[in-house]
This record gives C-alpha cells, structure tokens and sequence, in this order.
C-alpha cells in the first residue's frame, strides 16, 4: 500500500475527532514531539512510536509519484535508535537547533484507537554562529495509535513541499 | 597561437611548481576562473551529464537541467531520438522551459511566442509580417539561423550526455574502456526511479569533485561506516583511474575484511565507536553483481558520480550555482523488475547516502568548511601527497589522494593552467 493510499484515500469515510479531550491528548503529544525536538532531547524520539513504528522524511514529489525512498527512512522503533547513537556518536556537524512551528492538526478516527492527523509545519534551524533559515516546511502525515491516554506514532511521514535540502539533515523532524 | 587561459585572467593564475599535488585555493573562489570553467570546462571538449532516458520515456517528453550554470532542455522528438539544446530563446534570450519536466509537440517562449520544434529549430514567430501591413520583421528575415543552440548528444548506459563542443571524442572514447566497463556493470540494465532529493552545498563545484575522489577521507570523517565494517582502508579494495586521471573508480570488498592495528593504535575516533546496532537488518543486502565489490563509486568528469554501495544504486549529479554553491542531486534507482523484498532492501540502505545519509552527511558540511577556510587565501595551496604526487591506479590500497590529483591534471589541461 503506497503512503499516500494509507493516510489520505481513506479520509472520506473517517469521521472527525469530536471528543474534545480526546483532541487535546492528541494535540499535546504532537506538540510534545516538536518541543522534545526543538529542546534537544533527541534520544526520546523513538518513544513517541511504536516499535513497528514507520518514519519517514520525504519530498512531495516522491510522496505524490509513490516513490519509496525519502530522505531518511526507520520502519522499526530499533532503526530510530540507531539513528540517535549514530547522531551522538558518528556523525559530525556544525551544531544547530531547530524550532518548530505547527499549525492546527486536523485529525479523523479511523477505527477507535487510530487516528489520523495532518500538521502543517516549518522548521527554523539556527547555526552556532547564529544564522537562521527555514529549512523545512511541509506536513505531517501521521497515523497515531492510542489507547488510553499514551499517543504514540504508528506512521509519521515527513513530507517536504521542497525536494532541496540545505547543507544537511541530521536531527529528525 | 592559442592564448593559455592562464593569460586570459586579468590576474593570471600560476600553477604552483609542485604540479597537481597542489592546489592554490584562489580556484575556489575566484570569479574569473569560475566564468573561465564555463568556457573551457563545461562548454571544452567533455561530455556533461543531462539526465537518464527513463526521465524522458516518451516522443513529446521533455526535461530541463543545466551544463555548468548554462540552462538546458533535453527532448524526445517524434522520431524517438533524444536532442538537446540551450534553453534560451535565439530572440532575447529568456528561458524557453520553465518547467522541470513536461509533454509538449512544439516549445514556444512565452515572452513574444518564437516557436520551437522539438529538435530546436525555429518554427514559428508571431507576428514575422507585421500586424495590418505594418511592422514585421525584415525581409531577410531566415528562421533557420535562429534556433535554439544545439548541444551534441550521446546516450550510455541509459544516461543521456552532451557537449558543446566538435572536438569531444564518443563517449566510449572519453571515458575509456576500464570506466565504461564499470559503467555498465552498476547501469548497464533497465532502471526505474526510487526517490529523488537535492541538496545545496555553500562551496564551490570542485570541492564536491574532489571530495567524491578521496578516498583517504572515507574511513576518517564518516566513522559511521568504518565502525560497522562496510568500509574500511583495511579491506581489499582500491582506486583504478581513466588513462588521462580524469574519471576513477574506487572499490571494496567486504567478504575480505580483517582487523588492522592502525586503527586501533592511532586510536581515530572511528575506532572507538560500539559497533552493536539495534536494527541491522536495514544493510541487508541481497546478491546482485558477482564480482565480490560491495561498494563502489564511480566519477564521471567533471560532475557525475554513480554509486553502487550494496544494493544502494543512486546517480548523483551536481551543478554549480554560483563560484561558493553547489547543488548535489540524488537520483535513487531500482532494477525495473526488482521484487518487492529487493526494492525495500535499496530503500532502507538508501540511508546510508543522501543529504541525511549515515555515511554522507558529513559531505554537506565538509566542503563548506574548506571554502570558509580558504576564502581569501590568495596565494596558499593545499597540499596532497598521500599516496604520492603522482597520477596513477592505486590497487590494494585507498589511503591515497591520486584520483583527487588526476582530476586536477584533467582541469590543468583543459583550462590551461
């Protein structure tokens, strides 16, 4: 099943998220996600997912043509964690940080406990000597599993409007 | 008699004696030399990578690129043979394509709608007799010596290439028969698209040339790949090199790997890494080439690189945007009858390349940090004798700079310094 037939073709027949509670746990753990990020904390990443949990960061292009290879791809919470040791302890770079600036999710049940959210974002990253660029802006497409009150994240698809990346991509989105 | 293009630069750049096992920094960023590279380089007798068949599989198919910073359009007439040509208008000289890829019978500049076929020749130009008998172009007025400008073309491999120049040998001729050998090893079979991205780099071109050609930095600033042992010096491998230095090869075996106490006793921070990965399935790979080469790159002079690191075929290629930025290409490519099971193999060790790629991130920033730091450098060189300070194949061994000087002894004779 291509992403786009997993997150968007079904979108018609879900209904939207009417409990307002329920909307709230689940915007809070998006927004949770993006401050984790923006704060740092990178090595609690692969807790907001599942352990089959897919990530992907792509491109619009690829995305809409259905091409399987992104930017970076985990399809286990295991490969994430490999990601995050490889950030402390492999890869070199010139440190940056990133914010993030989420608009409102939009979010439809697909099933009780599953969930389907879009998020629009764009993300400054700001260099040690303190340039500052937008370096990604696009939207989340998520498929959220939740039961009970812990959200975690089956499916995020990082999908860029531009395909050009400046300089380098090393912490997630 | 032919005018060096040493001399042609109001401040003539003097190789320093020591040959191509030096570089002056000024080539980096100096703009004069720049706008020299697109005379002697990009339009000199070479053959620049346009873009591969299967992006334009159709009669009606277009595609635009660049030959340095020079804007390109790549057709597929009806005849079904591929052209290209400048993307400018013969009249004043705006972009004929704005789009990156499309179908069209006829190519019309929208500023005053001059008409081209899909060869370039010029069909059509509005108002040629005027309007109400007056105004119209002059009477000797002869569409065919306004076309847009040809560039000669050559297909290999499924990768379509041009030149500018009467001079360029075959393609076969240009590379030779060792690179065009392995050429078709990692591309000489039906591919289809897996993903694409670009990346912007803030240095200029020739550092990404180099960089592509240096296999002594591997090992050293991507520790990511030297801890899990896909590519280390210590493995049987080398570099083999076009006769004229220009193109190389660089490759390793990892069936043949052992430990080597360099590593260790230097105590370089890639040694001291903990190999254990919790998901190490994502380099699964699966047999495809029997020659026992796991890991290759491929350079193309002057802005091509095809990869074929495990099952991980990508095609990169990189255009200068200006004299300090560079923006790298990733064209991921699949067998056309692959299985599922072998697409998601090529999809999950895609992240070792890329502009997020373990292995290859480092490369966005690298380059950067060599401009910054030579910027201004007017008379100082690096220094590259690893290896030796000559030119020639170095089998058994990538702890050499050779393929880096054999790029610069292939830029010294075709620019003239």
């Amino acid at each position: 099943m291509s992403a786009v037939e997993s997150t968007e073709s079904t979108k018609d027949v879900m209904s939207e998220v009417a409990d307002p509670s329920l909307r709230a746990l689940i915007e809070d753990f998006l927004v949770d996600y993006a401050h984790m990020i923006d704060d740092g904390r990178v090595e609690e990443w692969p807790d907001y997912f599942t352990p089959d949990g897919f990530y992907q960061i792509t491109n619009r292009d690829n995305y809409q043509a259905g091409r399987p290879i992104g930017i970076m791809q985990c399809k286990t919470q295991g490969m994430m964690k490999d990601r995050v040791k490889a950030i402390f302890e492999a890869n070199v770079f010139e440190p940056h940080v990133y914010c993030h600036l989420l608009g409102r999710s939009r979010l439809r049940e697909e099933k009780p406990g599953r969930y389907h959210a879009r998020t629009n974002f764009q993300v400054v990253r700001t260099m040690q000597n303190g340039g500052q660029d937008i370096i990604a802006t696009g939207k989340y497409i998520d498929i959220i599993a939740c039961d009970g009150n812990a959200p975690k994240l089956q499916d995020r698809r990082v999908v860029l409007d531009s395909r050009r990346i400046d300089i380098l991509i090393v912490y997630p989105l | 008699m032919a005018v060096s293009a040493a001399e042609e630069l109001s401040d003539p750049l003097i190789w320093p004696k020591e040959g191509v096992a030096r570089v002056p920094y000024r080539v980096f960023f100096d703009e004069d030399i720049y706008a020299l590279e697109h005379e002697k380089i990009f339009r000199g007798p070479i053959w620049n990578f346009l873009c591969l068949e299967i992006d334009i599989p159709n009669h009606g198919d277009y595609k635009t690129t660049f030959i340095g910073e020079i804007p390109v359009i790549v057709t597929r007439d009806e005849d079904g043979a591929v052209y290209a040509m400048v993307n400018r208008c013969a009249h004043k000289g705006a972009l004929v394509c704005l789009k990156e890829h499309g179908n069209d019978k006829m190519l019309t500049c929208i500023y005053h709608s001059w008409t081209y076929d899909m060869q370039g020749k010029l069909r059509g130009v509005a108002f040629r007799n005027g309007s109400r008998g007056k105004g119209g172009m002059p009477e000797d007025f002869n569409p065919e010596e306004h076309r847009l400008e040809p560039i000669r073309v050559e297909i290999f491999c499924g990768m379509v290439f041009g030149t500018f120049s009467e001079k360029t040998p075959p393609f076969e001729t240009y590379l030779g028969p060792r690179m065009s050998g392995f050429v078709k090893r990692s591309m000489g079979r039906p591919v289809k698209h897996l993903g694409m991205h670009s990346q912007i780099m803030h240095h200029n071109w020739k550092l990404y040339a180099e960089n592509l050609r240096d296999s002594y930095h591997a090992t050293l600033l991507h520790t990511f790949y030297t801890t899990f042992k896909i590519n280390r010096l210590d493995m049987d491998g080398g570099i083999l090199m076009s006769d004229d230095g220009m193109h190389h090869i660089s490759y390793a075996k990892r069936d043949t790997l052992k430990e080597d106490g360099e590593y260790a006793a230097s105590g370089v921070h890639s040694a001291q890494y903990d190999s254990h990965l919790n998901a190490p399935e994502f380099m699964d790979m699966f047999p495809e080439i029997d020659d026992g080469i796991t890991h290759a790159i491929q350079t193309i002079f002057p802005t091509l690189c095809v990869q074929l690191t495990l099952n991980s075929l990508a095609v990169r290629f990189f255009v200068p945007r200006g004299v300090d930025k560079t923006e790298l290409f990733w064209f991921y490519l699949g067998g056309e009858d692959d299985t599922e099971e072998e697409t998601q193999m090529r999809t999950m060790q895609s992240n070792l390349t890329g502009s997020a790629g373990f292995v290859s991130l480092e490369d966005g920033c690298i380059n950067e940090f060599v401009q910054r730091g030579t910027t201004g450098s007017l008379d100082k060189e690096s220094f590259l004798e690893m290896g030796g300070r000559d030119v020639a194949n170095s089998e058994g061994s990538r702890a050499t700079e050779t393929a880096i000087r054999g790029f610069w002894k292939g830029y010294r004779e075709l620019m003239g310094v």
